[in-house]
């Protein structure tokens, strides 16, 4: 009962930063430039044009009712067309979304599996050589620049391995001449969907080194909070008591002391998350990863804002669900939580 | 016969400032099947020296002992083999024991499978016959809790199910009493009572709390400054006491007050842990001070088992 009350709170204030969001996008992408009529009218445009851009876009009507008629579109997902390409924004999300998802899911689901057990070792043996070398790696994870470590990753297990792809998301044995049907975007999927376990793992192992490139920040973040955590966790008298009983020592600390420090790294999910899905550009043009942060990087060169308005959107929304998974998450391990 | 066998145990723990002499010179010899008191103000080592036998003490702290024998073995060497296994703890504060996270079936199911062989339903079964045995009325609904939607007593109860389910037949209840409701606290004796004579274990009670000792205990030691002054039969140690610290505390007992700040009515303090003691450590503060007693450790007094360490002879008591 407490829980549901609790959810629904989150989903209520949830929905308040999809709104408030919209209405910023909004002022950017609708106000902002000092005439969008000529930016969406193209490359020198006569006044005609100008004229004609200004009834399509509807910039004559009052602000609130721009304001809704925006609204209303972001929320069927009719981003309009992009300035420069003149494709349909929507057309193009379809294959950069599933993308830069594909890397964000990875890359947190990598940090938190390296990063949180190596938090927990540093933990359990605070002061000694495990701990020293896990707070070393963990700083080199943090300060080490992305472009940096992919270029290391490439030459090592690329170049100099050849164990795994240089770049790109398939190869082109796959993606030209046995072109997988596209149903979600997310290629593992849509392999496995076809029943095509080539294709599968040729997806895989083109996200490793990207993903594995992204992962490396919030890792190192993931295993000092852990690790802070767990070190005030263990000082407390349940962990005591869990000795007395004569409970084992990894139980002890991956049963009873990890789920008290959960919040921490429930955290780093999202600070991961949204890490990856903003902060890629670099990675994913090292790597030709075809996803939502090059294309806005390109948008953002162009001045396209219905490119720009549209990734926000879609990105602040990724985030918001994110993080509502995230605090439901956290009251599901500590019943305290919903109570707050 | 013996179930624990101390001799002059004692357990420093290093800091910066100097080593603290938690406990210093602790005598105990508890019986199999009884509950035995262990009182003394604040600070005077009881609960350091419960925890030197679950050997649960401070990173670097030292253990010295002539004899620290639990059952025959040697508490120095099996502390943590036997603790969980035949020795078990039950603190002060249930609410800081049991973990705020888990739900009261995992806990326990953690327990009884760390220690005993038996299938999953079997041992939720076990589980929560066990919380039934505490007196819990309800245990499948504790089962399916979170220690915050427990009572501070029904906590205690869990943190007694949980020590029992590790099978172990000594337990150290440190102030078991002291975060609870009076009448909670003596509903929770009644319990440890009650197990000790249908189970058959063996209880050391800590308590700075004399209605304790004389509630529920069959015998009692008194600590002071690490050491153990007097020990004996309850109704020896509180209606003839020998050491006059046991006299302050009895003649400290107000008729009623507020729970747990009675000892703290005798004149004076404790001599700080860092110090090193020649003689009577209650010198200080003892009103039949002699010369003698700051400057040579006082011999051993007896009647029968009754014994306690003090320069005044026998009959002085
Ligand atoms: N980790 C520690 N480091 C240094 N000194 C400690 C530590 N733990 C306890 N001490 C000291 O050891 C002495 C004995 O402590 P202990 O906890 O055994 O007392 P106690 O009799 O249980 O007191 P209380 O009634 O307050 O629980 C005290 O002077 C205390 O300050
Ligand atoms: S030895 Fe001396 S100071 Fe100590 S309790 Fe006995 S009379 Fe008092
Ligand atoms: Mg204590």
């Amino acid at each position: 009962m407490e829980l549901l009350r609790y959810i629904l709170r989150r989903t209520v204030l949830s929905a308040f930063v999809v709104v408030g969001v919209t209405f910023l996008v909004f002022v950017v992408a609708q106000v902002v430039p000092s005439d969008p009529a000529a930016l969406y009218a193209g490359p020198r445009p006569t006044a005609e044009q100008i004229e004609k851009a200004r009834q399509e876009l509807n910039l004559d009507a009052p602000l609130p009712a721009r304001f809704a008629t925006f609204a209303a579109a972001m929320a069927t997902g009719d981003f309009g067309v992009s300035y420069k390409s003149r494709r349909l924004i929507a057309e193009d999300l379809r294959s950069y979304l599933p993308a830069t998802l594909e890397l964000a899911v990875f890359s947190t689901g990598l940090a938190l599996l390296i990063g949180i057990p190596l938090g927990v070792l540093a933990a359990a043996r605070q002061g000694k050589w495990p701990d020293r070398l896990g707070s070393f790696s963990s700083i080199a994870a943090v300060a080490m620049p992305t472009f940096f470590l992919a270029m290391i990753l490439q030459l090592v297990f690329a170049q100099w391995l050849g164990i795994l792809p240089l770049s790109g998301r398939l190869s082109r044995e796959i993606s030209i001449s046995a072109p997988l049907p596209m149903v979600t975007g997310f290629n593992m999927i849509d392999a496995l969907l076809a029943g095509r376990i080539d294709a599968f793992g040729n997806a895989l192992t083109h996200l490793i080194l990207p993903a594995l490139t992204l992962a490396s920040y919030p890792a190192g973040v993931a295993m000092r909070l852990t690790r802070s955590a767990m070190i005030e966790i263990l000082e407390r008298r349940h962990v005591a008591a869990a000795r007395a009983l004569g409970l084992s020592e990894p139980r002890i600390l991956f049963g009873h002391a990890l789920p008290n420090a959960m919040g921490p790294a429930l955290t780093v999910i999202g600070l991961s998350f949204a890490y990856a899905l903003t902060g890629a550009v670099l990675v994913e043009i090292i790597f030709a990863w075809p996803g939502l942060g090059r294309y806005v990087s390109e948008a953002i060169l162009a001045k396209d804002f219905p490119v720009i308005a549209a990734v926000t959107m879609v990105v602040t929304i990724c985030y918001v669900v994110m993080n509502l998974m995230i605090d439901i998450a956290q009251a599901l391990v500590d019943p305290r939580v919903a109570l707050s | 016969m013996t179930l624990l066998d101390v001799r002059n145990l004692s357990v420093s723990i290093p800091t910066p400032e100097g080593d603290v002499h938690a406990v210093r010179s602790v005598d105990l010899s508890i019986e199999r099947g009884e509950i035995h008191g262990v009182i003394g103000e604040s600070g005077c080592g009881k609960t350091m020296t419960g925890m030197a036998m679950l050997g649960l003490v401070p990173q670097g702290a030292r253990i010295a002992a002539d004899r620290f024998h639990f059952d025959g073995e040697d508490l120095s060497e099996n502390a943590s083999r036997l603790r969980g296994r035949r020795i078990g703890l039950i603190s002060q504060d249930p609410a800081a024991a049991l973990n705020p996270v888990l739900s009261i079936a995992r806990q326990m199911d953690d327990v009884l499978s760390a220690h005993r062989d038996m299938p999953r339903q079997t041992r939720h079964a076990e589980a929560a016959a066990l919380l039934a045995a505490t007196g819990l009325p309800d245990p499948e609904k504790v089962l399916k809790s979170y220690p915050h939607q427990l009572s501070g007593g029904m906590q205690q109860r869990v943190v007694i199910a949980q020590a029992l389910a590790t099978g172990a037949d000594f337990l150290i209840a440190d102030e078991p009493t002291t975060a609870l409701d009076v009448s909670v606290g003596a509903q929770v004796l009644a319990l440890l009572r009650r197990l000790v004579s249908e189970r058959g274990l063996t209880v050391l009670m800590i308590t700075h709390d004399m209605d304790v000792i004389a509630e529920a205990c069959d015998r009692a030691t008194v600590l002071y400054a690490g050491r153990s002054v007097e020990t004996g039969p309850v109704d020896d140690v509180l209606r003839r006491p020998g050491h006059p610290y046991t006299r302050a505390l009895l003649a400290a007992l107000p008729d009623a007050g507020p729970h747990g700040a009675r000892l703290a009515a005798i004149e004076g303090s404790i001599p700080p842990p860092r110090i090193a003691i020649a003689g009577c450590a209650f010198a200080p503060r003892c009103p039949q001070a002699m010369l003698v007693c700051a400057a040579e450790p006082p011999p051993m007094r007896a009647r029968a088992t009754h014994r306690w360490l003090c320069h005044l002879p026998e009959d002085a008591a």
